[in-house]
């Protein structure tokens, strides 16, 4: 399958992928790292509120929500993500 | 030497802290529980040691305002003071990462892995004397819930040591990974009911019915268990055992006299009418007891329960854009949640934002917006006997300020409002000792901080009364309360108790028969104008001087505007 990247607010609910890089200061790249959220790291989208709420992610074992503007500053990778574990 | 909790939010540090001292810290299960370092104590053999419980942090630079107070009391550690590390064991990954973190500030450290049970349920295999060994420290399996291996702890603090641990800061996760590799085996497991629920209130449809429904129930529970207190048991109570003992009593005291008017108040008919005697041993006792303290036990056991339910995260999660137009991320609704029981605890809770800015939004809106339980439980009262249309104005009205008020500060205050980023923990059953232990907490905390209070301002506005102060204030204000709000110039006894202590102030307006329009008009002037003094001194506090009287600017404007326009409209309306 062809790697799409996109970032996490467009893609789409129930969908696993790849985190590649996080476009912000270092500001949120400090505060999602410590919340795992970080480039190499595979995530599952689980759901996001209509009108630029709030997106929801699974990472390992945790739940995250992060605001959807936040969540457009991180760049992920389709594809890849389904056979990741 | 202190035994210094630490480890990120909502992984168990204030339960496990409770366990350790014995001490009564609110526990709940959402991360930001805890704003405030709680101080304890406990025995091991023969010495005595302090604990301090911290807000959880998710590393060691602080990002918001109760990290800050971490971060602060981080920095006077002194050599001899012990880290106790909690770390959530189902989520070894991302905890190991402060841990790393920690152990680089090479200080004597031990690591409580908590959640020890859910870990082994949920498949989760950590082999602990292995991860002992790897990082030099001792690592005790624990759980705070139930107090399990909290012994084997307290025992084992005196084998804190330094961390011989070396690794290069730039691969952290590396070498959690590797850490990791070594010490926890993860088990195919299927995926519980708890976590499809958990799906369903995220998914935006499901989520919208959910809230809706847990909400209507919680707030028809909590009138239901409120009322059902009241009729069948408050009431009859004082209105069986003590009327007849406070009658005999007042028979006692010759009917009349400056003791009968200050204990007893006035007789009504006869007889006594807790609404109006305004005695200390009537009204002063019927006030927090009869009245407030049922809905306040209703509302904190069904608060508790979307507590430790792990609700609250997922209904910030729903609410955020709504509380974005309010300059708030949806975070938001555990400070007003908090603030409906009592606005002390809603505005301490405004320490889980990140920035000033939303902290004195969030302050604000629940000093003018929110009324608190007890008041709440006498507007019922008061209000009710106009029918629920009265109620319905009433909390409507005060639900618009809370919108526009938060509008208005949103967009002429300078700066954004950050975004949420906030774990959302699993469900969880709620636990029954714990619920009940916090449902108390709570409850003991009401009677302590209220009551004198109340008696105290029963015992204010007697004085004040006989005085003629408030008489004389009365006539000062009239323009404004007559004149603009269209209220009785006796109102402004009410007015004036409401600085100390608003289910008195209302009270205070039982007396003087007020109209549907002017009951509605006082209550929610009262609700606005000033916060009682409790919820004072905390503003002022959190907000320092310059910000407070800004504050209060704006709470004092808006009382006058919505007294007035709501005067005028239901008199328009209604007539």
């Amino acid at each position: 399958m062809r790697d799409l990247a996109v970032d996490l607010g467009s893609l789409e609910s129930g969908k696993k992928a790849v985190v590649i890089a996080i476009h912000g200061g270092i500001g949120v790249t400090g505060r999602l790292d410590a919340m795992g959220i970080r480039p190499g790291i595979v995530l599952e989208k689980i759901s996001g509120q209509p009108f630029g709420g709030p997106v929801v992610v699974q990472v390992g074992r945790n739940r995250i929500a992060l605001g959807f503007g936040m969540a457009c500053k991180v760049q992920v990778e389709t594809g890849r993500g389904e056979n990741a574990t | 030497m202190r035994l210094v909790m630490v480890g990120n939010p909502n992984v168990g540090k204030s339960a496990l802290f409770n366990r350790l001292t014995g001490a009564h810290v609110i526990v709940s299960n959402y991360p930001g529980t805890t704003v405030e370092v709680t101080r304890g104590a406990m025995r091991i053999a023969t010495q005595r040691i302090e604990v301090v419980d911290f807000p959880g942090i998710y590393s060691l630079e602080p990002t918001c305002k109760a990290e800050e107070v971490a971060a602060k009391e981080f920095a006077k550690l002194t050599p001899d003071d012990v880290i106790l590390n909690i770390v959530d064991s189902t989520n070894l990954e991302r905890n190991l990462g402060l841990t790393l973190q920690l152990i680089k500030l090479r200080k004597p450290m031990l690591v409580g892995l908590n959640f020890w049970d859910e870990a082994e349920h949920t498949g989760v295999k950590i082999d602990a004397p292995a991860l002992e060994g790897l990082l030099g420290v001792p690592c005790i399996p624990v759980v705070g819930t139930t107090g399990e291996g909290t012994k084997t702890l307290a025992e084992r603090v005196h084998q804190a040591a330094i961390s011989p641990y070396e690794f290069d800061d730039h691969c952290k996760w590396d070498e959690v990974g590797r850490i990791l590799g070594t010490v926890q085996r993860l088990s195919h497991r299927h995926h519980t009911w708890r976590e499809r629920l958990g799906d369903a209130s995220l998914n935006p449809f499901a989520a919208a019915v959910i809230a809706i429904l847990v909400l209507g129930l919680s707030l028809g529970a909590i009138r239901w268990v409120g009322e059902g207190l009241i009729d069948y048991i408050f009431e009859p109570f004082f209105n069986r055992v003590w009327s007849p003992l406070m009658l005999e009593f007042s028979a006692f005291l010759g009917g009349g006299g400056w003791l009968h008017h200050l204990l007893i108040g006035t007789l009504i008919n006869g007889e006594i009418n807790y609404g109006e005697s305004f005695g200390l041993l009537t009204t002063g006792l019927f006030v927090p007891f009869a009245a407030v303290l049922p809905y306040i036990f209703a509302f904190y056991l069904l608060l508790s329960i979307l507590e430790d339910s792990g609700y609250l995260p997922r209904l910030a999660v729903l609410a955020d854009r709504l509380m974005h137009n309010i300059g708030l991320h949806g975070m938001g609704v555990v400070p007003m949640l908090l603030g409906l029981g009592c606005n002390v605890p809603g505005a301490l809770s405004s320490r889980i934002f990140e920035s000033d800015r939303e902290r004195f939004i969030c302050i604000t809106l629940t000093t003018i917006a929110v009324p608190c339980m007890a008041q709440i439980a006498m507007i019922i009262g008061l209000a009710g006997r106009h029918g629920p249309q009265a109620l319905i104005i009433i909390f409507g009205t005060l639900f618009v300020i809370w919108f526009v008020l938060g509008g208005v500060l949103n967009r002429f205050l300078k700066g954004e409002s950050p975004e949420i980023l906030v774990d959302v923990p699993p469900y969880r059953m709620p636990h029954f000792r714990s619920l009940a232990k916090k449902v108390w907490m709570r409850l003991v905390w009401f009677l302590r901080e209220a009551v004198p209070f109340v008696l105290g301002g029963v015992l204010l506005a007697n004085l004040l009364y006989s005085a003629g102060v408030i008489d004389f204030i009365g006539r000062l204000a009239a323009p404004v309360v007559t004149g603009l709000m269209g209220l009785p110039e006796e109102s402004v006894g009410g007015l004036i108790i409401g600085f100390f202590r608003k289910d008195v102030a209302v009270g205070m307006l039982a007396p003087l028969h007020l109209s549907f329009r002017q009951t509605i008009v006082a209550c929610v002037v009262l609700a606005v104008y000033f916060p009682c003094v409790a919820a004072f001194i905390i503003i002022l506090r959190e907000l320092g001087v310059v910000r407070m009287l800004m504050a209060t600017a704006i709470m004092v404007a808006t009382a006058l505007v919505v007294g007035g326009i709501l005067n005028l409209a239901l008199r328009a309306v209604f007539g």
